[in-house]
């Protein structure tokens, strides 16, 4: 079994309105920030996760965010993997 | 085992104190030990500097169960009807953090109320701020009202009422002063842990470094430069398990299971372990191996004044502790047996095997410092009574009225109330935007009426009179709704007690608030002191906090604000003095003004008025009532035109009708009433030695004073901005 | 014979007692039914009352949908039984597919808690059977995450199927095409997210409440086979 580090990002999916995002970007030019756009907000989900392999987590991460993490009718995301198992074969993705 | 000879000092302990608890315990102190000491004869927790005022100050009634010095007072209100009554602060918290500071302040005072055995039912939230033109302020506001509404929705207890007041002296500290009223469940609790051999449970959430030294460190210091770096101290809370700890503590006490209850708040696990045994001349000895924890590597002392929320100690049979520790489990609430209750009189505190802390309990709790401090009239009193009171006529009636109620002290507070939920258990018979919220109990067919007040601008200008203001305007509140005022609950929000001017307001408002209870006999059955409200050396106004309780009976029976039918009479009750602009908001918001004196208050005429209120809105005989405070009748009158969106016409009489517009004379109180009832109204008022006079009728579309004119949209509609305008759509400081 | 109501209680709700206080005044028997149980008792009715089920953790409703007395639920939704979703409710039927679409933040992000009209689109209902069309209802919303939102095409078929049973009179919260409450297709759940049990007395504000929930104490008393003649 391989150790892995998962970091999920959930967002809302394009086309859908982001009043938290659209705040954000009205209130930066008022510090000072101009140039500043398309701005979206959503939420980090960091885990380890034990697998045998790469896929065989990317299949779990996967299936995770479509059933649990992210709500596919209004969220997106996408997710990164590091290895940290102390397995020679494997280094960081 | 003794430490380097400042480390008392880092925790808040004077030379002076450290020495005592030398002497105390015939040694020094472990680490473990000074860091109790140093909670529990803090400020916040040991009372030091305000115990020989407060014990001046009337606590008994026929209808007062519990006073002072439990969780919480308790008033019958009904043959077999019990409510539990407290206000609270967290001041210093929510300048730091403001979110999280207002949140926790809410848990902590719901906690208060469930350690008395009472399911939290209804909160308010008396809030004073700086001027909201600064963007920090603005800040804060949002983050306090977010947290609160966040926190109280959550758990499920309706907000409904409260306070926001805007005044220079609250810009750098805030005031978070949160009251709650519960009902007792099935069994009236108490703090006492009488019987050694019963066993100490601790249950609720993990323990963490929250707030370590909140006590010592943030209640009891005022704030400087460094203040922002104090940030890690604030605790965060969690109001679902909140949630769960109200439902299993009260499923607890249903089934008879526990013996004596204490909440969690400032100074953690010192706290109750040193209260409870104290006042039930036990001991207690706990394992600090048993606490759940949510850190690692914590030390003893940390674990012992941790201030982590969503906590309970109760005090079991041995037999009761499966069952306990079941019901729990039930709910998902962790629970460990933390100790067990001796016959010593001391607080034995292991951990890892060893014994860290050894202290009598009496010595924790009770005899902590009692301090005379010095009191001092201020030298620049004489100045700012001498001062303008902005009695000066306006250059407009008509834009001067509209500055008025558009000011954001004077102006609707729907922006915040509308993100409370005000309605939660059905119970909410007059909310938000009233003189006072009026909550049918449930379960029973009984309702009380509650209101905060706290005229901090005129206890500046005397503290005496300005308390007595405070205590009056809060039962003129209740009983304008058609309730009885019964008891109150208190809150008294200082600057420095090291400084001889505050400690001076400190005595002269307890002795206002005192001589007023007696004049109205509402006993006071609790509060909570916040002192070290200052920055840079600049100390608040002397802001005591007044939570009236008030006993209505009949929910039908309560008066609304608002004017109801086009041709009804507009009544005002009580008499005006024309020149009572002393600490006014005519005088502040037109004329830049706050100097002067209170008006003069009669309690007789105070009373009075509040018979009639209270016997007519019984009778009957009012359509809508309302009292009169900041921004005298002419904001009064634009209120119940307001709440009802129905017009009004009034003759204003005088030869400066701006006198009888914006005095503000004490005492006084408009109702309107069908013109067939004019003169059963009058005759009431008459019987009652009140003055009454017909000044008007409720009538079209027009704020119509005769002397000027404006129509009720646009008056409204700039009462409707006032506040929210200032405050945009901002996305809360924790904004999921 | 009475109407017989559970009310499903998960960890974090908090309107199930002004739920159980509401349904009873109409007549209907109610019974907690606590989240981790795997059967329902005998009802008519289910309900998911509005709260903070399970903290809203990670979405609202999100983690509720789990519970094991769910699949208790879809069963009795299955079998064509009334099943309505009050706020937290209605995101909980949202999160676990037994209605369309979902709940996101308020247009404006702050918590609203005020009365609403809502106008009833489709009266007829096992929801609506005392209502006619476009009546108009004064209840009360309390919510954060009361913004619906489906795809285009999802919202055609619910248009067409008459699946849109309340709209706002004035959208408070952002909400796709000023959706109030939904039915499924087959017309035996729904979702709204203003508060019914809150507006069924006219000394707290309004009645209107009453009509929804006597609509469906009706529809049940309707559907019990006639008492045997004497």
């Amino acid at each position: 079994m391989a150790n892995f580090m998962a970091s999920v990002h959930v967002l809302l999916r394009p086309g859908i309105a982001d009043p938290q995002g659209q705040t954000i970007e009205r209130a930066l030019p008022a510090l000072g920030y101009e140039g500043v756009s398309e701005v979206r907000v959503g939420k980090v989900i960091e885990f380890n996760l034990e697998a045998t392999d790469e896929t065989e987590a990317a299949s779990k991460i996967g299936g995770m965010c479509e059933g649990l993490l992210a709500n596919p009718v209004i969220e997106s995301y996408t997710w990164d993997l590091t290895s940290v198992s102390v397995d020679a074969a494997r280094g960081g993705t | 085992m003794s430490q380097t000879e400042t480390v008392h000092r880092d925790l808040g302990l004077t030379d002076d104190e450290f020495n005592a608890i030398c002497d105390r315990l015939g040694r020094e102190p472990s680490y473990t030990e000074l860091a109790m000491f140093s909670v529990m004869w803090s400020e916040h927790c040991s009372y030091k500097s305000s115990r020989v005022h407060l014990k001046t100050l009337p606590t008994q009634g026929e209808r007062i169960l519990v006073g002072p010095g439990e969780g919480a007072g308790i008033i019958e209100v009904a043959d077999g009807v019990a409510v539990a009554w407290k206000i609270e602060s967290h001041n210093h918290p929510s300048f730091v953090e403001p979110f999280n500071g207002a949140a926790t302040g809410v848990g902590g005072i719901v906690r208060d109320i469930l350690s008395m055995g009472a399911r939290p039912i209804a909160l308010m939230d008396p809030l004073r701020f700086g001027p909201l033109d600064d963007a920090r302020t603005r800040y804060v506001v949002d983050g306090v009202v977010h947290g609160i509404s966040s926190y109280g929705n959550s758990i499920g207890v309706p907000t409904v009422g409260g306070e926001a007041v805007f005044e220079d002296c609250y810009a750098e500290n805030p005031l978070v002063n949160v009251a709650c009223l519960g009902i007792v469940d099935t069994k009236l609790m108490h703090g006492r842990a009488e019987v050694p051999g019963q066993v100490a449970i601790l249950f609720g959430s993990s323990t963490g470094r929250d707030g370590i030294g909140g006590a010592s460190v943030l209640a009891s210091a005022e704030f400087d430069q460094d203040s922002l770096e104090k940030r890690p101290s604030v605790q965060v809370g969690d109001p679902f398990s909140e949630k769960l700890l109200i439902e299993c503590s009260l499923e607890l006490i249903r089934g008879g299971l526990v013996a004596s209850f204490q909440d969690l708040g400032a100074g953690g696990i010192s706290c109750p372990t040193s209260e409870m045994t104290a006042k039930g001349g036990t001991g207690i000895r706990i394992d600090l191996d048993e606490v759940h924890r949510r850190e690692p590597n914590m030390e003893p002392f940390e674990v012992m004044i941790s201030e982590s929320q969503e906590r309970m100690l109760a005090v079991v049979d041995a037999a009761d502790v499966a069952e306990v520790l079941a019901v729990c489990g039930k709910w998902g609430v962790e629970a460990r047996p933390l100790g067990e209750i001796t016959k010593t009189g001391k607080v034995e505190v292991s951990a890892g095997g060893k014994l860290v802390a050894d202290v009598p309990s009496l010595a924790l709790a009770e005899e902590g410092p009692v301090y005379e401090r010095p009191i001092e009239r201020p030298r620049w009193l004489a100045d700012i009574n001498a001062a303008p009171s902005g009695d000066e006529p306006p250059e407009h009636y008509g834009r001067t009225f509209i500055r008025m109620v558009s000011s954001p002290q004077l102006a609707s507070k729907r922006w915040i109330w509308e993100q409370y939920d005000h309605m939660i258990f059905l119970g909410t018979v007059l909310g938000p935007g009233g003189d006072a919220a009026v909550i049918r109990l449930p379960g029973t067919e009984t309702a009380v009426a509650i209101s905060t007040d706290g005229p901090g601008r005129l206890c500046m200008l005397d503290p005496y009179e300005g308390a007595r203001h405070a205590v009056a305007e809060s039962a003129r509140n209740v009983a304008t709704v058609g309730a009885r005022p019964t008891a109150i609950t208190n809150c008294l929000n200082f600057g420095s007690p090291e400084r001889a001017e505050v400690m001076w307001q400190f005595s002269e408002v307890v002795r206002g608030i005192s001589d007023a209870c007696r004049d109205l006999n509402t006993p006071v059955t609790g509060g909570n002191v916040s002192f070290y409200n200052e920055t840079n050396s600049r100390p608040i106004y002397p802001t005591p906090v007044i939570g009236m309780l008030g006993i209505l009976g009949d929910p039908a029976a309560a008066v609304g604000i608002g004017f109801q039918d086009e041709g009804d009479a507009i009544v005002l009750l009580g008499t005006t003095e024309l020149g009572d602009f002393g600490g006014s908001e005519y005088g502040k918001i037109i004329n830049g003004a706050i100097g002067g004196v209170p008006p003069h208050l009669d309690m007789d005429s105070e009373r009075a008025l509040h018979e009639v209120l209270v016997t007519g809105g019984h009778g009957g005989l009012f359509k809508s009532a309302h009292d009169l405070s900041g921004g005298g009748l002419a904001v009064a009158l634009a209120e119940c035109s307001f709440a009802s969106q129905r017009g009004f016409s009034v003759q204003v009489g005088g030869t400066e009708p701006y006198r009888a517009l914006y005095s503000e004379t004490p005492s006084r109180a408009l109702v309107s009433c069908p013109q067939a009832a004019v003169d059963e109204v009058l005759a009431l008022a008459g019987h009652g030695g009140v003055a009454a006079e017909v000044i008007g009728a409720v009538a079209g579309d027009m704020c119509d004073f005769s002397v000027f004119a404006v129509t009720l949209e646009e008056a409204r509609s700039a009462w409707e901005g006032g506040l929210s305008d200032h405050l945009s759509a901002t996305m809360g400081p924790d904004g999921d | 014979m009475t109407a017989r109501v559970g009310i499903v209680v998960f960890p974090g709700s908090n309107c199930e007692l002004d739920c159980r206080r509401s349904f009873e005044r109409l007549g209907a028997t109610t019974e907690f039914v606590w989240h981790d149980d795997r059967e329902l008792p005998d009802s008519d009715i289910v309900v998911l009352p509005g709260g903070f089920a399970h903290g809203d953790y990670l979405r609202t409703g999100a983690l509720a949908r789990f519970s094991p007395i769910m699949n208790a639920v879809v069963r009795h939704a299955d079998a064509g039984k009334l099943l309505i979703g009050i706020c937290n409710g209605f995101q909980v039927l949202c999160e676990a597919g037994l209605l369309p679409g979902a709940l996101r933040k308020n247009e404006g992000l702050k918590f609203l808690c005020k009365w609403t009209e809502l106008s009833v689109e489709v009266p007829g209902t096992p929801f609506t059977t005392r209502a006619e069309r476009h009546q108009r209802l004064r209840i009360p919303i309390n919510h954060f995450e009361g913004n619906w939102y489906a795809e285009p095409d999802t919202l055609e078929r619910m248009r067409a199927d008459d699946q849109i049973v309340f709209r706002y009179v004035r959208n408070p919260n952002g909400s796709l095409d000023g959706v109030a409450g939904i039915s499924n297709e087959r017309g035996n759940v729904l979702g709204l997210m203003p508060h019914p049990e809150r507006a069924c007395e006219a000394l707290l504000g309004s009645e209107d409440g009453a009509v929804i929930i006597g609509s469906m104490l009706d529809h049940v008393m309707n559907m019990q086979p006639s008492p045997a003649a004497v």
